[in-house]
């Protein structure tokens, strides 16, 4: 790419960058370095004033909390439900899609809007019309086969949080295979067929890998947003009943804005922002590969 | 004095060296091709007389002014892009005014030139569409209307055929000869197509891995290839080259005059093909190419690819035995490092 | 017998090769048609549930069994339209939306024009970088910013989440930006400068027309993101500057019949973004999967 190199220019380039890489810097370390800080000092926001020296003790307390290893445990069976459930689900969805058919259009509009609704509506639109065991669709259904009603949220809410976020998140996963199956190369499936194979194989053998790029985008990006899963679990089960539905986020939510426990509840943010570091290591080395 | 001179114009990019010192001297009206293989600068080359890359070292001077540092935009020159460049939102007409626009000139004016050039170019009636509904050729018309309009020192030409398909490539090569002599500008055109090279240049520079090998006009250049690396690149098909050693009967044409551990080399209308044995040296024919003007007779000559040219068709076949004789006063003779030596 | 003209007919347009073509080999059509329309049908139905619902009336709402057909009624949209808090409510979710995109806008585009037209060799690792911190949960980031709007008197204010809204989406604006700025063949920009544009006209007569298209699948994106944002929009702020998001929240402990009124109010609340979400389709999936996915 050509570009005059004079040095009037290389400041240009430096100011118009300025305004984005400040404000990004800023909100990326500032809120950082407090974490840490508040991390190391006893500092209670119904006390304030009162900052002493905690060391680990906040980290210790975060760990031995009751709820903690119940909210590492449901936050890793939340992510890897949600992510197994769009990821199958999407690929054949993808699959079944991505070939015309009459009303294709309509139905990838269908498909899609999950994903747009707003998380608060959909965690209601959940809680009261499907899954309420007196009034809601699924208490019908449930009746029309002879069956008790099942009371979601008091005895599954770990299942119904997970299907409110799967039903939310398929469209996502469902988007992005469709967009990269309408990049298979048709001339190689051709070539398979001329030399003889079926269906199965060409899936196997050349869908599956073509689709292996998207899919570790999908369940990566999905970690990341899926680790900060909140506004479901805040509206339906507040991250009950006990902690049965609590996920990480929750859980540092609770210390800081409900016990206001700053010093703890940063400790606890600092182990999901060191998670979420890890997987996005690896997500940004994979986008730094298709970047030029 | 010349138009345009280059001095010692060398460009590099980090370690890469580019373009590794060109000295070159072009008249006001000639049209100069800069020809070559993938790689060996000519694009590059033309993008430093543009400005569009900066020149590591070396001096550019235009009617007397020394352009080396300036920006494009001030070189008063005007580029015709291999893939026309032209502004996706402009109608035609917006495009080939734009570089007035920018210099404040009157509509008045711009609305004159601008016509004069679409009726030179044939575009008249497309002045208001945008380039999305133009054919590949009319866009390439579009492009160059857009040269035209500004009345340049130098038209630079980079690669402005490749895109299109060979029926129309052929005609608007004729229409660029054309409009040179019709405007007689100053004019650089890089491709890598010699037929274009050899069609419509004054004078040919042969470049290779950035430097200049040779330059001539056309048929210099085809009658005497300063090297073995022009004359192969020079002439369709290439010249047959073979080492002294391998047709003794073929070295002996030339007189002793070429080395032991040189090349002789000569072009496939040197070469005549009889059936059967006799005159010359015996081969094998391996193909026959019949393209109606011409006939093109592939030979093997013991392990060695020879290919004649004549101008009859020929009732050989691959496989017949042939004799193969060689025209002595069409011999070019190179030394070992491929230096040509005067030819016979 | 044939002519040689009707065994080979010339073929006049592209698509007559086209409708020749094969079928894929998954699935039948008539197969795939039925299993497509129902998925679609089924996962759309928690949808679908909520928009016939918004025209019942309460008792039609609760009814058991579920009511399929009735009589519609706008009653709904009426008392939601009529309480000052749901109008007050909007007018945040749209003011913060709207600002934190023309801002978010104000601050990428620059950056991204920059990237793209003056690249170097840290380019890439400061797009990854910015990339990068869209990538932290925001619970990290809680603490330090409640505590922070907390000093400076801006909780429950409708700036800090514009600013938070701002920060969030502008990793995915610079690059989308970027991107549609990269589309724009570099031979044009080489082309106006040749004909004698500076760059500051370079950038008004070529690259902003040919670039309105992305900034405006950016800003739409952006606005998608913003109006449904949930965890800043029921931490940092209340009554005063409670975005629908908090407002719909607030709902979360029945309080008797109300479903039809809150099928209305979530509806009129995600409607426009559900519509926008299927004209943005492929912008989100370039913005939200950074470009991996082709």
């Amino acid at each position: 790419m050509s570009s005059p190199s004079s040095s009037n220019t290389r400041l240009l380039p430096r100011a118009l960058m300025a305004p984005a890489i400040g404000t990004l810097f800023l909100w990326m370390i500032v809120p950082l370095c407090m974490t840490i800080y508040f991390s190391l000092v006893n500092y209670n926001l119904m006390q304030p004033g009162e900052k002493t020296f905690a060391g680990l003790d906040n980290f210790t307390y975060f760990i031995t909390d009751p709820d903690f290893w119940p909210a590492v445990w449901n936050t890793l069976v939340l992510i890897g439900s949600v992510i197994g459930i769009t990821v199958v689900l999407g690929v054949l969805l993808g699959l079944l899609v991505n070939d015309p058919f009459p009303g294709r259009g309509i139905v990838r509009v269908l498909l899609i809007s999950p994903f747009f609704v707003m998380p608060a509506v959909n965690a209601l639109l959940w809680k009261h019309m499907m899954m309420n065991p007196n009034y809601g669709v699924l208490a019908d259904l449930w009746r029309n086969f002879g069956l008790t009603p099942v009371d979601w949220l008091t005895d599954w809410p770990l299942l119904s949080v997970i299907i409110m976020v799967a039903w939310q998140w398929l469209p996502f996963a469902c988007l992005i295979f469709i967009t990269s199956l309408q990049s298979l190369d048709r001339e190689q499936m051709e070539a398979a067929r001329m030399d003889g194979s079926n269906a199965f194989q060409r899936f196997f053998y050349l869908t599956v890998p073509h689709l292996a790029r998207p899919m570790a985008v999908v369940i990566m990006i999905e970690m990341i947003f899926l680790l900060s899963i909140f506004a479901e679990i805040f509206i339906t089960t507040s991250g009950g009943p006990g902690n049965a539905s609590t996920n990480m986020t929750f859980l540092i939510y609770k210390q800081s804005l409900m016990n206001f426990d700053v010093g703890v509840a940063s400790a606890g943010a600092l182990f999901a922002v060191i998670f979420a570091n890890i997987v996005s290591f690896f997500l940004v080395r994979m986008v730094g590969k298709n970047l030029d | 004095m010349a138009y345009l001179q280059l001095h010692q114009i060398k460009k590099s990019f980090d370690d890469a060296h580019i373009i590794k010192g060109v000295d070159l001297e072009i008249q006001k009206g000639e049209f100069i091709v800069f020809v070559g293989p993938s790689g060996c600068g000519k694009s590059t080359l033309l993008r430093l007389i543009a400005g569009l890359e900066q020149i590591t070292s070396g001096n550019l001077l235009l009617d007397g002014r020394d352009i080396t540092y300036a920006p494009s935009g001030k070189r008063d020159l005007a580029m015709v892009f291999q893939s026309y460049a032209l502004y996706p939102h402009m109608s035609v007409f917006d495009n080939m005014s734009f570089a007035l626009k920018l210099a404040n000139v009157s509509k008045d004016e711009i609305k004159t030139k601008v016509q004069r050039a679409a009726e030179q170019l044939n575009l008249t009636k497309y002045l208001d569409h945008t380039p999305k509904q133009l054919s590949g050729g009319q866009r390439q018309r579009v492009a160059i209307g857009r040269a035209i309009v500004r009345a340049p020192k130098v038209f630079l030409f980079d690669e402005p055929l490749s895109n299109l398909d060979a029926a129309l490539r052929g005609n608007t090569r004729v229409e660029i000869h054309k409009l040179h002599v019709a405007l007689g500008a100053t004019t650089i055109y890089v491709t890598h197509d010699q037929v274009e090279a050899m069609t419509l240049a004054d004078r040919v520079v042969v470049l290779r891995d950035g430097l200049i090998e040779q330059v001539g006009s056309p048929l210099e250049l085809y009658d005497r290839p300063a090297n073995q690396f022009v004359a192969q690149f020079i002439g369709m098909p290439s010249m047959n080259m073979l080492p002294a050693k391998a047709i003794p009967s073929f070295s002996a044409a030339t007189g002793g005059r070429l080395p032991a551990d040189g090349f002789l080399g000569v072009r496939p209308e040197g070469l005549r093909v009889r059936a059967g044995t006799g005159r010359g040296v015996d081969g094998k024919v391996e193909l026959v190419e019949a393209l109606g003007s011409d006939t093109l007779i592939h030979v093997d000559v013991g392990g060695l690819q020879l290919i004649a040219r004549q101008n009859e068709r020929t009732s050989l076949q691959s496989g017949d035995d042939v004799a193969v004789e060689l025209d002595p006063s069409v011999l070019h003779l190179f030394n070992r490092e491929g230096r040509s030596l005067a030819a016979a | 017998m044939n002519t040689v003209a009707q065994q080979n007919p010339v073929v006049s347009s592209p698509t007559q090769f086209a409708v020749q073509k094969p079928p894929s080999q998954f699935l039948p059509v008539a197969l795939r048609t039925a299993g497509a329309w129902i998925v679609a049908l089924l996962l759309f139905f928690p949808l679908g549930w909520l928009f016939l619902t918004a025209f019942k009336t309460e008792q039609q709402a609760i009814s058991v069994p579920p009511l399929f057909l009735f009589a519609p009624t706008l009653e709904n949209f009426h008392e939601v339209n009529s309480r000052s808090d749901y109008l007050l409510h909007a007018m945040n979710s749209l003011i913060t939306s709207l600002g934190s995109t023309i801002l978010g806008l104000a601050i990428a585009a620059p950056a991204a024009y920059s990237m793209a037209f003056f690249r170097t060799k840290k380019t890439r690792d400061i797009l990854l970088w910015m990339l990068s911190t869209k990538m932290m949960p925001a619970v990290g980031a809680l603490l330090p910013i409640y505590v922070m709007a907390q000093t400076a008197g801006m909780l429950d204010s409708v700036s800090a989440l514009i600013i938070v809204f701002t920060l969030s989406n502008l990793p995915i604006m610079v690059w989308m930006l970027y991107t549609s700025y990269k589309d724009i063949p570099p031979e044009i920009l080489e082309a106006a400068r040749m004909d004698g544009a500076t760059l500051w006209k370079e950038f008004r007569h070529v690259v902003l027309p040919l670039s309105v298209g992305g900034m405006a699948s950016t800003g739409l994106l952006c606005l998608v993101l913003s109006w449904n944002e949930a965890f800043w929009s029921l931490n940092l702020v209340a009554a005063k500057a409670g975005t629908l998001a908090t407002l719909i929240a607030s709902y979360s402990s029945p309080e008797g019949l109300f479903w039809a009124k809150l099928s209305a109010a979530s509806l009129l609340a995600i409607a426009p973004i559900v519509i926008f979400g299927w004209f943005s389709q492929k912008q989100l999936v370039q913005g939200l999967t950074f470009g991996a996915v082709k």
